[in-house]
C-alpha cells in the first residue's frame, strides 16, 4: 500500500503513548479527566478513535466519556494550532479594554474565537481571567502570560511564536 | 514522636546565612513573569557574572504591588533591604553598579524599604508606613515576596510546620475548638464558619474521610488564591494537614484550575519536599497520623468552583452541582464525609494555631474576624494584592491603598464578589468591608476581587457582561438558570441597542427573582445580583438608555454618534480613507464631517485621527 510511512510511525507512537497512559490509570479512581488531559497533550486534541479506546479501556460507556469531554471547555474534538492564544475577557480586563485586544488578535490572525489559522500555527480563544488582573488587559499564549497589553503590541507578541 | 527541632535549627541556619549575604531577589510570580521578570532575572545573572560581583541572585513570589512589576529587591548585609519597582532589563546595570558596587540605593526607583534591624535609608518609604502597605496587615501574605516559595527550608525557618507539630500534641476536638474560637469564616465566598464545618465532618462517623482544597478561583478579577499558592504553597499544605488530623482524614485533594500552571508546579514541588522530610506521608513525624495530598487540575468550567460540582469533577464526572443536603460534610467525595475549604481559608489555619485564636480574633469586626486578601483591579492607580483587617472601609481600600482612580477620572462603582456579587456606588464607599455589611448592600464579599469602575464604564454594559458570563457557565441543570439568564441577556442587549422599553426593567427584576428562587446551586442563586444591584443603584443610567436613547458613559456603540470637532480637525483626510462606509466627506485641509445615516459606528475613523478631532457623543 502506498501510504505515507512517516505519518504511520507517528501515529503508532502516539497510540503507544496512549496505551502507556491507560496502563497507568486503569485502577485509578476518578482517572477519566486526567487521562483525557494527557491524551489531549499527546494528540493535541481528542480524536474519536482515542476516545473510543479510552472508553473501552476504562470500562465505561462511550456516552459518558463524550459527556465529560463536551462539558469542559478545555477539551477539543478538532485539531488545534501549535500555539493557543487565549485573550482574557474577564471583568478586570473588560473594564480596561480587553475586547480591543481581542479584536486586534482576531484581525492579526484572521480567525474568530475558537478558530485555528490555516497553517495550524495558532488557535484563538477567549478566557475569563488568567489571574494576572493586576496587569490587565492580559493574554496567555500556551503557558506564557502577557500583561499590560495595548492593541498595537498584540501582533508583535503573536509573531514571536513561530 | 519526632519533633522538628533539629530540622528547624538547620533551616534557620540556612536562612540566616542567606540573609547575611548581599543579594538581589527578583519577584517571579505569574504577574512578575508576565511583566518581564524572567528577562530581568537573566539580565541580572549576566551582569553579575560579567562583573564577577559577590552577590547571590534569588527569586521570590509577588509582594503584591502588581502596578510596579517587575520588582527587584536588593539587600546588603546589615543594611535595609530595598524593593525597586519597574525594573526592566535596561535598568539592571545601573542598579547593580549603584546599589551593590557603590552601596548606594537608586532612590528614584525604590518603591519601599524593609529595614529589619538596620537603620532605614532616608527618603524611601518604609513598607509598614507606605501608602500601599500602611493600612494593610500581612498575615496570610506574610511570606509573599519575602521568601523563596520553592525552598521548604525558608518555610520552616519562618515558623512553618510549627502548627502541625503543635496539633499532633493536641486532642482533635481541641484543634476544632481553637478554629471555632478564632472566628475564621470560609474565604471562598460563602463565609461559613470553618470550625463548625470541621465539627460536622468530625461528628460524622466513617473510616474514610477527605480534606479537599478549592483552588478553582474562577472569579474573573480575583487572583489571591493564585498568589498564595505561588508564594506560600506549604501554608496551604499545612492547613490541609491540620484539617485532616482534626476531622480524621488521611487523604487530601487540591483542585486547582488549569490556567494556573505555575501554582500547580510549585504545589507539586512543595508536596515532594514535605514528603522527603517526613512531614507529609505515612506516620507524619513518627506519629500515628498519615496524610497524603494529590493535585487535580481543573478542566475549565466556572461552576466547578461550586463545592459539589467540584467533587463530581474530581470523581471524573461532568462538573454539575449535586442536590444538597446531604452536604459534603456528610456525603462528599465518593460519598465519604468531606471537608472542603478554600485556599485562603486553609492558609490561615497554621497562623491561627501558631499565634493563637485570640490573636486572630483581635483583628476584624464582631462577626467577621481576622484579615482578608483582596485583589484590587480595574481603573485604579495601584492594582495589586492587599491584605486588610476586616472592617476597613471600601473608601480606604480604593482611595488610600489603591491610590484612587486612574487619569484623574471620577469613581463610579466598585464590583465586589464577581459574577455573584454586585456593583456599589459612591454613597456606599464608607461601608465596612465584612460579610454582613456587603451582603446587606446587595453585593457580597465573595472571594475578594474588587474591580473598580470609573465614569467611562457603562453599568448596563457591565451587567450585560456578567450575564453573558453566567449564561455561558450555567451548567444547564435548572431550566430558569439555563434559559432565564439567556432571556435576561437578550433584554440587556436590547437596551444597549437602544431598543429597550421601560417595562423591560420590570421583566428583568421578575426573571431575576425566579432564577434566584429556583436555582439548585449558588451560581443561579446569585447570578442575577449584578443586574439587581445596578438596577438598584444606577437605574438612571438604564433609563437614559431606554428613554433618551443615550449611553452616558459613551460605551454602547448603537447609542453613539461619531462626530468631528471642527476646531480640532486639520483636514488630513486620514479618517476619510479609513471609513469603510463612505460616511465621511470633506475637502483637503478643510474640516471633515460624518454623515450619521451612513455611519456604521465601526470607530475606525476615531482610531486613525491623530488630532483627537473625532469624538463619540
Ligand atoms: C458558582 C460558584 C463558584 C464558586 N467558585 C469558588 C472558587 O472558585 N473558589 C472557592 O474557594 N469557592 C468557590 N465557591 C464556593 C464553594 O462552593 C465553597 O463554598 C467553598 O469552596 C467552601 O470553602 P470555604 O468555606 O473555605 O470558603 C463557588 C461557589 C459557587 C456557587
Ligand atoms: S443553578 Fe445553574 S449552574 Fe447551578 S445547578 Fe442549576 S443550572 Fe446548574
Ligand atoms: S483624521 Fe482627524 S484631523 Fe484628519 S480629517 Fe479626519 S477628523 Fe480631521
Ligand atoms: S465610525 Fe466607521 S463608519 Fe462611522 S464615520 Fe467613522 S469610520 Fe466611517
Ligand atoms: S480579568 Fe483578565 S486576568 Fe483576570
Ligand atoms: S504582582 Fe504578583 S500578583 Fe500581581
Amino acid at each position: 500500500m502506498a501510504s505515507c510511512a512517516c505519518e504511520k510511525i507517528d501515529l503508532t507512537q502516539e497510540d503507544a503513548a496512549l496505551d502507556k497512559l491507560l496502563d497507568q490509570y486503569r485502577d485509578y479512581r476518578g482517572g477519566l479527566i486526567p487521562v483525557l488531559q494527557e491524551a489531549q497533550n499527546i494528540y493535541g486534541y481528542l480524536p474519536k478513535e482515542a476516545l473510543q479506546k479510552i472508553a473501552k479501556e476504562l470500562n465505561m460507556p462511550f456516552s459518558k466519556v463524550f459527556g465529560v469531554v463536551t462539558f469542559y471547555a478545555q477539551f477539543h474534538l478538532k485539531p488545534r494550532g501549535r500555539y493557543i492564544a487565549r485573550i482574557c475577557l474577564g471583568t478586570a480586563c473588560h473594564v480596561r479594554g480587553g475586547s480591543k485586544i481581542f479584536e486586534a488578535a482576531k484581525d492579526h490572525l484572521g480567525v474568530d474565537a475558537g478558530g485555528t489559522t490555516e497553517d495550524l500555527r495558532f488557535t484563538l480563544e477567549t478566557v475569563a481571567c488568567i489571574g494576572a488582573c493586576g496587569l490587565s488587559p492580559c493574554m496567555m499564549i500556551d503557558e506564557d502570560t502577557h500583561g499590560r497589553l495595548s492593541p498595537k503590541v498584540v501582533g508583535d507578541i503573536l509573531d514571536k511564536y513561530e | 514522636m519526632n519533633n522538628l527541632n533539629e530540622l528547624r535549627a538547620k533551616c534557620k541556619e540556612i536562612y540566616k546565612q542567606k540573609l547575611s549575604r548581599p543579594r538581589v531577589v527578583v519577584g517571579l510570580g505569574t504577574c512578575g513573569i508576565a511583566s518581564g521578570g524572567d528577562k530581568v532575572m537573566a539580565a541580572i545573572k549576566k551582569e553579575v557574572e560579567a562583573r564577577g560581583l559577590d552577590v547571590d541572585v534569588d527569586f521570590t513570589s509577588c509582594i503584591g504591588m502588581c502596578y510596579r512589576e517587575p520588582m527587584v529587591e536588593v539587600a546588603l548585609p546589615g543594611a535595609a533591604s530595598v524593593v525597586y519597582g519597574d525594573i526592566f532589563p535596561d535598568k539592571v546595570a545601573q542598579l547593580l553598579e549603584s546599589h551593590i558596587v557603590n552601596k548606594k540605593p537608586v532612590y528614584e526607583w525604590a518603591a519601599i524599604q524593609i529595614p529589619g534591624e538596620a537603620t532605614p535609608y532616608e527618603g524611601i518609604d518604609i513598607m509598614e508606613q507606605s501608602s500601599y502597605y500602611g493600612k494593610q496587615v500581612r498575615s496570610v501574605t506574610s511570606r509573599l515576596g519575602r521568601t523563596n516559595p520553592e525552598k521548604i527550608e525558608e518555610y520552616i525557618a519562618t515558623g512553618g510546620y510549627e502548627g502541625i507539630e503543635k496539633c499532633l500534641q493536641m486532642e482533635r476536638q481541641a484543634i476544632i475548638d481553637e478554629i471555632k474560637k478564632s472566628g475564621l469564616r470560609g474565604r471562598g465566598g460563602g463565609g461559613f464558619p470553618t470550625g463548625n464545618k470541621w465539627q460536622f465532618v468530625y461528628n460524622t462517623p466513617g473510616e474514610k474521610k477527605y480534606a479537599v482544597c478549592n483552588a478553582d478561583e474562577g472569579d474573573p478579577g480575583a487572583f489571591m488564591d493564585r498568589s498564595v499558592l505561588e508564594g506560600d504553597p506549604h501554608s496551604v499544605l499545612e492547613g490541609m494537614m491540620i484539617a485532616g488530623l482534626a476531622i480524621g482524614a488521611d487523604e487530601g485533594y487540591i483542585y486547582c484550575r488549569a490556567e494556573y500552571p505555575l501554582a500547580i508546579r510549585r504545589l507539586n514541588l512543595a508536596i515532594a519536599e514535605a514528603e522527603k522530610h517526613g512531614i507529609l506521608g505515612d506516620k507524619i513525624l513518627g506519629s500515628n497520623f498519615s496524610f497524603r495530598i494529590k493535585i487535580k487540575a481543573g478542566a475549565g468550567a466556572f461552576v466547578c468552583g461550586e463545592e459539589t460540582a467540584l467533587l463530581n469533577s474530581i470523581e471524573g464526572q461532568r462538573g454539575m452541582p449535586r442536590v444538597r443536603p446531604p452536604f459534603p460534610a456528610i456525603s462528599g467525595l465518593w460519598a465519604k464525609p468531606t471537608c472542603l475549604n478554600n485556599v485562603e481559608t486553609y492558609a490561615n489555619v497554621p497562623f491561627i494555631i501558631r499565634k493563637g485564636a485570640d490573636w486572630y480574633a483581635s483583628m476584624g469586626t464582631e462577626k467577621s474576624k481576622g484579615s482578608k486578601v483582596f485583589c484590587l483591579t480595574g481603573k485604579i492607580n495601584n492594582t495589586g494584592l492587599a491584605e486588610v483587617p476586616m472592617g476597613i472601609t471600601l473608601r480606604e481600600v480604593i482611595f488610600n491603598i489603591a491610590g484612587g482612580i486612574q487619569d484623574g477620572k471620577k469613581f463610579k462603582a466598585v464590583q465586589s464578589g464577581g459574577p455573584s456579587g454586585g456593583c456599589l456606588p459612591e454613597e456606599k464607599l464608607d461601608l465596612s468591608v465584612d460579610y454582613d455589611s456587603l451582603t446587606a448592600a446587595g453585593a457580597i464579599m465573595g472571594s475578594g476581587g474588587l474591580v473598580v469602575m470609573d465614569e467611562t464604564t457603562c453599568m448596563v454594559d457591565v451587567a450585560k457582561f456578567f450575564l453573558n458570563f453566567t449564561q455561558l457557565e450555567s451548567c444547564g441543570k435548572c431550566t430558569p438558570c439555563r434559559e432565564g439568564t439567556k432571556r435576561m441577556l437578550e433584554l440587556l442587549q436590547k437596551i444597549c441597542d437602544g431598543k429597550g422599553e421601560l417595562k423591560d426593567l420590570d421583566t428583568l427584576e421578575r426573571l431575576a427573582k425566579v432564577i434566584k428562587s429556583s436555582a439548585l446551586c449558588g451560581l443561579g442563586q446569585t447570578c442575577p445580583n449584578p443586574v439587581l444591584t445596578t438596577l438598584r443603584y444606577f437605574r438612571k443610567e438604564y433609563e437614559a438608555h431606554i428613554v433618551d436613547k443615550r449611553c452616558p458613559a459613551g460605551v454602547c456603540a448603537a447609542l453613539l454618534c461619531y462626530v468631528v470637532v471642527a476646531e480640532k480637525c486639520t483636514g488630513c483626510g486620514a479618517c476619510l480613507r479609513a471609513c469603510p462606509a463612505g460616511a465621511i466627506t470633506g475637502e483637503k485641509k478643510e474640516p471633515h464631517s460624518i454623515d450619521t445615516s451612513k455611519c456604521i459606528k465601526c470607530g475606525a475613523c476615531m482610531t486613525k485621527c491623530k488630532f483627537d478631532a473625532i469624538i463619540k457623543a
